[in-house]
């Protein structure tokens, strides 16, 4: 089993990432360079949060066109793992793996500080070690983080169950004051049709071991290890 | 040859800049406004080596692939 973390000019939570997978869950794990394209060998690919390319133009968006995206992309169509960490969730939108966009957080305001997500549903990669419910004590760290999408789209992700979590506050409840972005449906992560692509704006990564503050953030990536094994 | 491509957020879309700046134009005095929408201007240069259908094709691709987010975003071209 082996995971790859992407290195875009610009992310900046690579080696939280790196350190996560090798450290704390303790399976092998590497860089991957943006102008790479070989994903031969990988079970699983994170790309981590960041500023890829400055997110000139949008965030993002220039991401998406580095040559390592196309491989990506034929790697997540194969059902292949691909987990999109903050900046990594606004370059899976853009490159269409995920429905939906970023827009800036209500109130233009950038946050950082730990939060609370509930988990929606379990029958995920990335959720099998959680219960229904359950509450995740983790970081949020963007400006941009304000989930929009049309109507029909909503409906359909909530009809398929693709919301895989939701901000909530201490009590579970996803109320206004407990969203701190202005997202629609209070929704902090998205997975696709096949639930093998995750995308959300909190950050597992800095929240893996007691040190950080919350371990929770572990249950995701041991979510990830327990698929992998069980195929 | 002078191109300019103007993106909007469509109008279903909430623009928090444009609602942020709107909300700040009381305190600086500016009465009246009903209403911002912030959008991006770019102003590209294009090859005089390329024909008129080309110049148009290239632009096209360049504003509807690159400089938009079809999921939020639409555009307008404006030829010199």
């Amino acid at each position: 089993m082996k995971f790859g973390v992407v290195v875009f000019p610009g992310s900046n939570c690579d080696h939280d990432c790196y350190y996560a997978i090798e450290s704390v869950i303790g399976k092998p794990v590497e860089f991957i360079w943006h102008q790479d394209t070989d994903l031969a060998g990988f079970d699983a690919i994170i790309l981590p949060g960041g500023f890829s390319y400055g997110d000139y133009l949008r965030t993002g968006a220039i991401a998406r066109f580095s040559p390592v995206m196309g491989s990506v992309r034929e790697f997540a169509l194969k059902g292949g793992l691909v987990i999109g960490i903050c900046n990594g969730f606004q370059i899976l939108m853009e490159a269409g793996l995920l429905p939906g966009a970023l827009l800036p957080n209500i109130g233009m305001k950038y946050v950082c500080r730990f939060l609370h997500i509930r988990t929606e549903t379990v029958t995920t990669a990335y959720t099998n070690a959680l219960e229904k419910g359950q509450l995740v004590h983790i970081p949020i760290g963007h400006g941009e983080g304000n989930f929009f999408t049309d109507e029909e789209t909503l409906k359909r992700i909530e009809d398929e169950d693709q919301v895989a979590f939701r901000y909530v506050n201490a009590e579970g409840e996803p109320t206004e004051a407990a969203n701190p972005n202005g997202s629609l449906h209070n929704i902090a992560g998205i997975v696709n049709e096949n639930g093998n692509v995750l995308g959300m704006m909190p950050h597992p990564d800095r929240s893996s071991e007691g040190i950080l503050g919350s371990e929770d953030g572990k249950l995701i990536f041991d979510s990830m290890v327990h698929a992998l094994t069980v195929v | 040859m002078n191109v300019t491509v103007i993106v909007t957020l469509k109008p279903t879309v909430l623009d928090p800049q444009g609602s942020t700046i709107h909300r700040n134009l009381e305190a600086l005095g500016f009465f009246g406004v009903d209403g911002v929408r912030q959008g991006k201007h770019f102003e590209i240069q294009i090859s005089d080596d390329l024909d008129r259908s080309e110049r148009q094709a290239l632009v096209e691709r360049l504003a509807a692939d690159v400089l938009t987010n079809p999921v939020i975003e639409e555009y307008r071209i404006v030829w010199e």
